[in-house]
Parts: C-alpha cells; sequence; structure tokens
C-alpha cells in the first residue's frame, strides 16, 4: 500500500504499541538551556542519559545578545540555569557548544547547521519550534520538560499516531514572495487551530522551488498552526545542503544514508487524512496585524473590520487584538507606523535571510527609533561578516548582536517597552512576547529591512 | 504523581480565544524558582496592572471566582510555547482541570504528565458552562474522570473523551518514566537492530 513519508519514518521508529498508544525510539535529542528540568529529575532519580550519543545541544534562550559572558546575564536566575547547563552536558559526555564556542547558536538552526538534523529521523527538543527540522524530512516536534526527562531516560516517548495533512501550494514563485510569506498564508489558510492533531507534509512546486533557508522557515511555523510537526520531502537540494556538514555522514556512510533517504518521500497515491491547497502564484508578502500568527494579511491590505464578522466570539475577540495593537479597524497595513526592527530567531536569522534583509538595507537609513540582527548562530555572523552583510546593517544604522533567541521570545531580557509596535522576523505575535504591552507584527526578513529603513511598513516589491 | 481523584470545585470562566502559553506564563517568570510566589505569575500579565495591582475586570479577581480550581476555557487553549511551566503555574494557582473545545497539543501532553486535567467538552457545551458561571458566581462543577463526565452547577451532564491508555496513567497516577522502564529489555532490542540499520546517526563527526 502506498505510504506517507511521515508513516514511513513513523513505523521505522515504533518500539511497540499498548492502547493505541505507540512507544516510539527518539533518534535525536536536542537541547537548549531551557532543558534543565529534564537533568534535574533524571539526577533526583539517580539516572544518567541512556543515549548520550543521540543528544547535542547549546544554550540559545538565555543567552544575552550584547555580550558572550555568563556574567552579563540579567539576574542570578539565569546566571544559575546557564551554569548547570554546561555543567550537565560534560557530566553526561554530551556533545554540546557552549556560548564562547562560535558554533554555538539558535538550537534550531544549529541543528541542520551542523547536519545533526538528518532526513527519516524522529528528532525531539523541549521548544515548540522543533518543527524546524521536518524541512529535511524528518518527524521533528517540541516537547515539555518531563518529556525531555523521559527522553533522557529512556530514549523513547509514548506517542498517539496523529493524522496526516498535506498543504499543496503550487505555482511560480512571485516576485518578492520568501518561504515566511507562504507559511504566514497557510497559517492565515487553515487557521491557528486547523493543524491541531496533524502532521502536516507541505508539497507542491513553490514549496519544491524554496531553498533549504525557507523550507526549515516554513517547517518553523507548523506550530502556529497547531500541527504536531511539519515536513517537506527530502530532495537533492536538501542532500546539498547536508553534503559535508561536520555530523553529516561522510564517505561510503553517507552512500548508505542517501540511498535510504532517497525512499522516505510519500508514495503516489499516498492517502493524507486531509488535504488542503493554496495557489502560489497569488501569494504576495504578508505582514500580521494582531495577536495570534493567524492574523496575516498581503502587505497591500487592511486591518480587518469587526463589524463585518457574523460570529460574535470572532469578532470580539477582533475587537480585542485590534485594541491590545493600537490599530483602527481598515487601516492600511502601510500607514502602520513601526518603533523597532528585530531580525533573528529560529525563523528566520540564517545566511540567506540576513542576505535579504541587507540588500533592501544597503545604502539607506533607518527609521524607526531601534533595529538589531541577531544571527543564527556564531558561524553565521562569521559567515556573513566575512561576506560584509554586518557593515550595510551597522552603516544602515542597525545593531549587530550575538547569537540568541533573543527578543523572539524575550528571556534574556532582550524586550521592547510597552506600547512600542515591532517589525519582527520571529515566529509569535502573542501579547506580550516581545515584553509586557508590545505590539508585534510578524514579517519576513526583507520585509523587516523595508519597514526599518521606511519608519513604516513597506511593500518590499517596491524596492527593486 | 497523586492518583487523581473526582472533585468538585468552584469553576471560573475565561472568554478568551488562543490563550497561548505566554499568557498563561510570561516568559519572564520561567527562570524563577518554584516556591511559594508560583501561583502568582499565573495569568500575570491579564491579572494584574504595571504596578502589580490586581484588573478587577480579570476574571481571577472577580468576587465567587476567588479559589477556583477549574477554569473553563474557549477554543485552542494553551497553544504556542512547549514551557510545561503553564501547567505548574496553573498548579501553584490552585486549578486542577481546565474545560476547553481545543487545546495546543503540547499543553495537553504536558497537562497529562502532572495529574492536571485537560478536558475537551463540545464548543457549544463550554459556551453553556461560561454563561452558566456568570450568570452564577461561585457555581461548582464536578470532575469525574472515572465515569469521564463533568456536572455543571444546573446538574447538566457532560461526558468527555480521553485516551484510555493516559487516562489510567491519570487515575492511578503512574509516573510515565517508571511505568516505561518495565519495556527496557524491548527498547533495548530495538535499538540494536536500528543502530545497526542507520550506522550514519551519531554524534561523532562524520
Amino acid at each position: 500500500m502506498p505510504a506517507t513519508m511521515f508513516d514511513k519514518i513513523w513505523d521505522a521508529h515504533a518500539i511497540l504499541e499498548r492502547e493505541g498508544n505507540t512507544l516510539l525510539h527518539v533518534a535525536f535529542h536536542l537541547c537548549h538551556d531551557g532543558s534543565a528540568g529534564g537533568f534535574a529529575n533524571l539526577k533526583q532519580r539517580g539516572l544518567k542519559v541512556r543515549r548520550p550519543d543521540r543528544m547535542a545541544g547549546t544554550p540559545d534562550h538565555y543567552v544575552p545578545t550584547t555580550s558572550r559572558r555568563i556574567e552579563d546575564l540579567a539576574t542570578e536566575d539565569m546566571r544559575r540555569i546557564f551554569r548547570v547547563f554546561g555543567e550537565n552536558f560534560t557530566a553526561n559526555g554530551i556533545t554540546h557548544f557552549p556560548v564562547e564556542d562560535a558554533r554555538q547558536g539558535i538550537i534550531h538552526v544549529v541543528g541542520p547547521e551542523q547536519g545533526f538534523t538528518q532526513p527519516g529521523l524522529v528528532i525531539v527538543c523541549g521548544d515548540s519550534h522543533t518543527s524546524t527540522h521536518g524541512a529535511v524530512g524528518a518527524i521533528a516536534f517540541g516537547i515539555g520538560s518531563s518529556e525531555v526527562a523521559h527522553v533522557m531516560a529512556t530514549q523513547a516517548l509514548w506517542q498517539k499516531r496523529p493524522k496526516t495533512m498535506r498543504i499543496t501550494v503550487n505555482g511560480e514563485r512571485p516576485f518578492g514572495v520568501t518561504g515566511k510569506d507562504a507559511i504566514l498564508a497557510i497559517i492565515a489558510h487553515i487557521g491557528a487551530v486547523g493543524g491541531t492533531g496533524y502532521a502536516v507534509e507541505y508539497a507542491g512546486s513553490l514549496i519544491r522551488a524554496f531553498s533549504m533557508e525557507e523550507r526549515l522557515t516554513v517547517c518553523n511555523m507548523s506550530i502556529e498552526a497547531g500541527a504536531r510537526c511539519g515536513m517537506i520531502a527530502p530532495d537533492d537540494k536538501t542532500f546539498d545542503y547536508l553534503k559535508g556538514r561536520p555530523f553529516a555522514p561522510a564517505g561510503a556512510e553517507w552512500d548508505k544514508a542517501v540511498a535510504h533517504w532517497r525512499g522516505l518521500p510519500s508514495d503516489p497515491g499516498a492517502a493524507f487524512d486531509r488535504e488542503e491547497a493554496l495557489d502560489g502564484a497569488a501569494l504576495a508578502p504578508m505582514v500580521t496585524w494582531g495577536t495570534s500568527p493567524e492574523n496575516a494579511v498581503a502587505v497591500t491590505d487592511r486591518v480587518p473590520d469587526p463589524s463585518n464578522e457574523p460570529d460574535e466570539e470572532r469578532r470580539a475577540a477582533l475587537e480585542g487584538a485590534i485594541d491590545y495593537m493600537g490599530l483602527a479597524a481598515g487601516q492600511a497595513i502601510t500607514d502602520i507606523e513601526v518603533d523597532r526592527v528585530f531580525i533573528g530567531s529560529c525563523t528566520n536569522s540564517r545566511i540567506e535571510d540576513l542576505r535579504a534583509a541587507a540588500k533592501v538595507v544597503e545604502g539607506r537609513r533607518i527609521r524607526v527609533g531601534h533595529a538589531f540582527v541577531s544571527p543564527g548562530s556564531g558561524l553565521i555572523k562569521k559567515q556573513a561578516e566575512e561576506e560584509g552583510l554586518d557593515r550595510i546593517f551597522t552603516e544602515a544604522g542597525f545593531e549587530w548582536r550575538e547569537s540568541a533567541c533573543s527578543m523572539c521570545v524575550g528571556m534574556n531580557g532582550d524586550i521592547a517597552r510597552p506600547g512600542e509596535r515591532t517589525a519582527s522576523t520571529s515566529n509569535r505575535n502573542f501579547r506580550g512576547r516581545q515584553g509586557p504591552g508590545v505590539r508585534t507584527h510578524l514579517v519576513s526578513p526583507a520585509m523587516a529591512a523595508a519597514a526599518a529603513v521606511s519608519g513604516r511598513f513597506a511593500d518590499v516589491r517596491e524596492f527593486g | 504523581m497523586e492518583p487523581f481523584k473526582t472533585f468538585s470545585a468552584v469553576a471560573a470562566p475565561l472568554d478568551m480565544l488562543n490563550v497561548d502559553t505566554d499568557q498563561v506564563i510570561p516568559a519572564r517568570f520561567l527562570s524563577r524558582p518554584l516556591d511559594e510566589r508560583y501561583g502568582t505569575y499565573l495569568f500575570h500579565d491579564l491579572r494584574f496592572d504595571a504596578d502589580g495591582n490586581e484588573k478587577p475586570d480579570f476574571v481571577m479577581n472577580r468576587e465567587g471566582f476567588r479559589g477556583a480550581q477549574v477554569l473553563v476555557a474557549d477554543r485552542n487553549f494553551g497553544c504556542g510555547s512547549s514551557r510545561e511551566n503553564a501547567v505548574t503555574a496553573l498548579a501553584a494557582a490552585g486549578f486542577r482541570a481546565v474545560i476547553a473545545p481545543s487545546f495546543g497539543d503540547i499543553f495537553y501532553s504536558n497537562s497529562l504528565k502532572n495529574g492536571f486535567l485537560p478536558i475537551r467538552l463540545a464548543d457549544e457545551t463550554c459556551r453553556r458552562l461560561r454563561e452558566m458561571l456568570h450568570e452564577g458566581p461561585g457555581g461548582e462543577v464536578t470532575v469525574d474522570l472515572e465515569s469521564q463526565t463533568v456536572t455543571a452547577p444546573d446538574q447538566s451532564t457532560w461526558s468527555f473523551e480521553i485516551d484510555p491508555f493516559q487516562k489510567n496513567k491519570v487515575l492511578q497516577g503512574l509516573d510515565d518514566i517508571d511505568f516505561t522502564m518495565q519495556y527496557l529489555g524491548e527498547i533495548e532490542a530495538f535499538e540494536k537492530d536500528y543502530d545497526a540499520r542507520m550506522t550514519w546517526v551519531t554524534t561523532r563527526p562524520g
């Protein structure tokens, strides 16, 4: 029977079944500085990490972007978490890149960059954006700290098999449209609950045309549609991306791996529980206006008018979001003024993202109060500097900072002030996500750059 | 983990769609130790103003709803970040169950790991229950996991679905890691075969 890619990978990791639940082998466990609870739990039980050879980590959530020194962390609680992180990894003999290592970065950027993220694997991490890694053709999903401890102790997880959904985006890439715009359009289409209970496979000619960086961005935001995971079939682009990465297979092992990987894509005729389709040729650069990632519209569009919403509950939600965001019903997106710009996060901080933003910024000055770039890893920062991107940003008035989750989640103290409005390349526009009372708009790196040099949202297609 | 027992308690209605875990507990509290203050971080920015004063409109600050142990929410409760602190904060503030039409996947799973019950009831049922609680603040709801029922203040009773495997673990208060350890033999046998097939999966540089 024709099988989906999801089924093939799931079945290859199923250890046993109990009452409709699968004990699933975890091929790779990625960790960050928020995973400390898992280690503490293990220590309490007198257990050691069962498969340190299947784990790797780097701190990202609490890491400062203005310094590489633990002493510069904002609070004693943070410094404690950070010290414990290093001790845990060293004590358990786990490959890790501490802050002072050039390979440190955001775990969802570092995983693929180092080649830990490989097709055909079940990959987990104690972070909801673990869905990112599905871009190479893997089942990758976020787990809570109890499950982190469970994986450390057993290298397995109890899981209920999700339903499968294929989202097909066909069509030629419209000018100025990136993977970020596609995923925002997809979330707007299926809704923030639309993917709940599903493993999503993204397919179609536009998805195939996307670079690996863009595919990582698309899968990254699967969780914002509620999906358990997002994945894209591996192809030559995937293999070219992975080849030669430090922890990717080499030599005869590489050939063996690729032979296996070529068998992973969904078979022709494989049945999905649900199919959705979007017209790729009709996509445009997107901006979110509200407090849920589903509140995304084209940059040429307007803030919705709640009075057009017949459902009372939805109308109240629209009104609440517009009020929090300090906008007016029907306001043109390009009339919204921006205070700060953040380019970074596991969604959009890869080299291609920085190049796209730099292209817009080059030769211009920022017209917002503050703008900064936090590259996705130390290695990306170095590469960008070699390409001269840092100078383009700093000459325009951006700050060029170190790598961390930074203002996507604000845990390291990188936040905006109450009432301020940000254009952000991150993944969540939730209330208070970038600081209490802060108003977040999600955009692609090029659109964030266009907002930075315009002082308001602007259509990047007009920047040539 | 404590075995989950049937209980009756005051329920509080929360009329908000897509309550993400950043609302449940803002990120700046995640590094705080689990002490007696933890419950005050729950819904912090919805509950308190910038000066730390209670916002009178928020349900937990209203007469009749203080001390509630059941939350009746709306669609997609607990979406977003995987932070298990969301469950910890709810429990620290005295809650033992959340009723909603749908939940964020990871929040749902995290809840069960902590003996905290996420209950899915139909959209319309949740709406009716919230209205009932607004009309009669202090109304009690009974949550019975064994029979998989919720009983409203007006004695209407609704059944809810829960995976029998999960139900059993929560009812008995089974520890997940201890439970899985009984299958260690099967895990090891599986891994032997897996590692032989997938020889390239390792943290040794390629």
